[in-house]
């Protein structure tokens, strides 16, 4: 496979690589404006529905408290997408203004996803202005109607462009032939073998990520002794949510790694820092990667290969199955994906105590520990989040399309991205911290539980 | 094919000229209004007016860049590796607009509100110049194949460029103007109905002597562009155009703001139709015809079975959301905005 894979590679369609000046910013600035939007995008995937059960459990009751919660979210949703949008226009910029051989050379193959993602964020942001500006000026049912287009196109639109991501990692549905790409498939493209997995891991990381940072803004309101039916409510939906699908994450997880270790050897092996291929592999905990070794970890005997193959004994792939120029940078990969692991099976034991206390006491954990727990967890799952995307994309590397085209090959010729950077740096600062410090405010003041004044939700 | 892909390119062009142009036109008028009392109602109108539907206006750039890459992706990776610091400059004006305007909805007092309105008006101000600045570049050929081919400031600063930024600004601001003429009526602010009446007839006449002084430009700079846009299908958009922006601004003068709004956007497609016409066979003049930019059949029928199924799901949305919104079901109150946040 990985012989096959170094035959076909490419020339870009723009030309051989020019001078790349830039290619260390041009990482950094893609990987910056990544992690700023993919937060954003968890959001996307969980929010809507969980405002939708709120709404239906008012339509349900009657009760005025899930409405004046429901509203308050898709307030917070609003301005979350407004952000979104921004942000994504962003990436969708930088495939130009970054990766110009990249699309240039690949378009025509993996465009088609975004197209449908196009639709998808063209659908959902009409929603959400009728969902959001219709609170009290539309029929309840036909309000929440129209809250289901949001939820559904929050979905497809991230399936779409995860499809391109399992792309670049699984490239399928065209051929090289003389360096040229050619014979074109795109629908082949769009769903290739890497598509499930990574599109189930992550639209779990989004409910992990909503949910934990939703808990965890209630659970600071609870540990300062706001507990009321509001707060309760809004501090009960969102855990629940993520404590269900934290221990899920962990099977989901288990997946994804084994499909990598099926389909790109030399990625879990840098995920683990093995250097040489052997059977009965050990799992390092920790660990520094230097000179072709893994210094100061503690090995776990043969649980890697337990994992990786589900045999204590079975083969896994080293580094150094592939030459030095083909492997990615080792110790970002190992320590990224080791944090991840780390924080996702924390917080499947926070899930673990929340549910067992739910399901055996019929009541809320009373200990505050717990509570500052839950607090700690929204940062920290947002920290596993971007630590996956990491571990993946950093993993993916020396190659922009695995085994097909370098990264180097995909960076633009042109000069002085510094000073892009800087301005993004800035930008991106000033931007987290206004939104940060509005969402606070809205979470301040709990609204009346009655209609609210006109023009307030705009 | 690829000249189905071209036309609905286009097409998406033209829906974000028209709709975000107008956006960022409230941005300018925005700017203008004056002290924070003064231009309270000029404001507070603009931001009932752009909240429910600047995102779905937005989204058509979105449409109009995947489309670019999917259907001609050496063309795309050509002219944005060229155009950088114009679409750089762009992109950094559409977070702080959208950013911006957003976060303003939720200030609570007349400094925030300065500061996140101050940021949004300038904004408006520069991104519409910088995209036109890009499409310039485009129209007079100053983007060669290849991987940052072209020169990154001749591309940009030139005369051509200078002019279509500066028509990108106009136009915006005078649609603007004639669709808050409109929704001023309908929500019976008679002040307000003046106050964007005077503004459309003003920026409609900059627009429109700013596009006569172009052509001169277009003359000397882009010669190609020009006899592209005097002779032919080129010359007929040009005139649909230039009839069209007289009827809105005479029904605007009349106070027949419903169908201005139709005039002003046929007026826009006469333009970008007629950019279209006057570059034949090229899409980037001089370097590289469309046929040549295509990708292959297999990605091009794809794209236009895509289209077909997504335009059967987003053309009744925006039909719902624009039926809301003109008839007044998601309107909010309109308040001058700084006595929004003094109450």
């Amino acid at each position: 496979m990985i012989d096959l894979g170094l035959l076909a590679q490419v020339t870009g369609g723009l030309g051989d690589p020019g001078p790349q000046p830039d290619l260390l910013e041009a990482r950094q600035m893609q990987a910056l404006s990544l992690a700023v939007h993919i937060p954003l995008v968890c959001f996307g995937i969980a929010f809507p529905a969980m405002i939708l059960f709120l709404e239906g459990l008012w339509l349900r009751t009657g009760d005025p408290v899930y409405k004046a919660l429901a509203k308050r979210w898709s307030k917070v949703t609003l301005i979350l997408f407004a952000v979104g949008v921004v942000t994504g226009t962003v990436l969708s910029f930088e495939f130009g203004l970054l990766w110009p051989n990249f699309t240039a050379t690949f378009g025509e193959v993996f465009g088609l996803g975004f197209v449908l993602e196009g639709f998808s964020f063209f659908i959902e942001a009409i929603f959400i202005a009728i969902y959001v500006y219709g609170w009290d000026r539309l029929k309840p049912r036909l309000h929440f109607l129209c809250g289901i287009p949001v939820v559904i196109t929050g979905v497809t639109g991230s399936l779409t462009v995860i499809a391109v991501n399992g792309w670049m990692n699984n490239p399928t549905g065209f051929d090289v032939v003389d360096g040229k790409v050619t014979n074109v498939r795109p629908w082949e493209a769009l769903f290739n073998d890497f598509l499930a997995h990574e599109f189930v891991h992550m639209y779990i990381a989004g409910y992990l990520v909503t949910g934990f940072i939703v808990a965890g803004v209630y659970a600071r309101a609870w540990l300062k002794g706001r507990r009321d039916r509001y707060h309760r409510i809004a501090l009960v939906v969102p855990l629940t949510i993520a404590a269900l699908a934290a221990p899920v994450q962990i099977v989901v997880g288990d997946w994804a790694a084994r499909t990598v270790a099926d389909r790109q050897p030399v990625k879990l092996a840098a995920f683990e820092g093995l250097a040489d291929t052997k059977t009965g592999a050990e799992f390092t905990l920790g660990g520094v990667y230097v000179d072709g070794k893994l210094k100061y970890g503690i090995p776990v005997p043969k649980l890697l290969s337990l994992l990786a193959d589900h045999d204590p004994n079975g083969e896994v792939a080293g580094l150094n199955s592939v030459p030095k120029k083909d492997q990615p940078p080792v110790n970002v990969v190992h320590f990224s994906f080791q944090l991840m692991v780390a924080i996702g099976t924390a917080l499947a034991g926070l899930a673990v105590v929340y549910l067992f206390t739910w399901w055996r006491r019929r009541r809320l954990p009373r200990s505050k520990w717990f509570y500052r727990a839950v607090v700690a967890a929204g940062p920290l799952a947002v920290v596993a989040l971007i630590a996956g995307w990491i571990t993946t994309e950093v993993g993916r590397q020396p190659w922009v399309v695995y085994e097909v085209m370098r990264t180097p090959q995909a960076v633009t010729s042109a000069d002085g991205l510094e000073v892009g950077y800087a301005f993004l740096v800035v930008l991106y600062a000033a931007l987290g911290a206004a939104v940060v410090w509005l969402l606070r405010r809205l979470t301040r003041h709990p609204p009346q539980a009655g209609p609210e004044a006109p023009g307030d939700s705009g | 094919m690829a000249l189905s892909c071209l036309a609905l390119m286009m097409a998406g062009l033209t829906a974000y000229g028209l709709l975000a142009g107008a956006d960022f036109g409230g941005g300018f008028w925005d700017l203008t209004a004056g002290g924070a009392r003064r231009g309270g109602g000029v404001r507070g109108m603009i931001k009932r007016s752009m909240s429910p539907v600047w995102e779905a206006n937005h989204v058509w750039l979105i449409f109009v860049l995947v489309i670019f890459w999917t259907a001609f992706p050496k063309a795309f990776g050509s002219v944005t590796s060229t155009l950088y610091v114009p679409l750089f400059g762009a992109v950094v004006g559409i977070v702080l607009r959208g950013a911006a305007f957003a976060l303003r909805g939720e200030a609570a007092t007349i400094g925030e509100t300065r500061a996140f309105g101050a940021v949004f008006a300038l904004s408006s101000l520069v991104t519409p110049f910088f995209m036109g600045a890009a499409l310039g570049g485009i129209a007079s050929g100053r983007v060669p194949v290849g991987n940052a081919a072209g020169d990154p400031i001749s591309s940009w600063v030139n005369p051509t460029s200078l002019l279509v930024g500066a028509l990108a600004v106009a136009t915006g601001a005078y649609l603007s103007a004639v669709f808050l003429a409109g929704d001023s009526h309908r929500a019976e602010l008679p002040d307000m109905v003046t106050a964007f009446k005077r503004r459309a007839l003003g920026a409609g006449a900059v627009a429109g002597l700013l596009t006569l002084g172009g052509l001169a430009v277009l003359k000397s700079d882009a010669p190609r562009l020009f006899d592209g846009l005097i002779s032919g299908a080129g010359l007929a958009a040009a005139v649909v155009s230039g009839l069209a922006g007289a009827a809105t601004l005479a029904l605007v003068w009349l106070g027949r703001f419903f169908l201005a709004r139709f005039t002003a956007a046929l007026a826009v497609v006469g333009v970008t139709a007629g950019w279209a016409f006057a570059q034949r066979p090229d899409l980037l003049p001089g370097a590289l015809t469309l046929d040549q930019a295509a990708a292959g059949d297999a990605t091009l029928s794809a794209l236009l079975v895509a289209m077909a199924g997504g335009l059967v799901l987003l053309v009744p949305s925006l039909w719902l959301l624009y039926s809301l919104v003109l008839h007044g079901r998601l309107d909010q109150s309109s308040e001058p905005l700084d006595e929004r946040v003094r109450s």
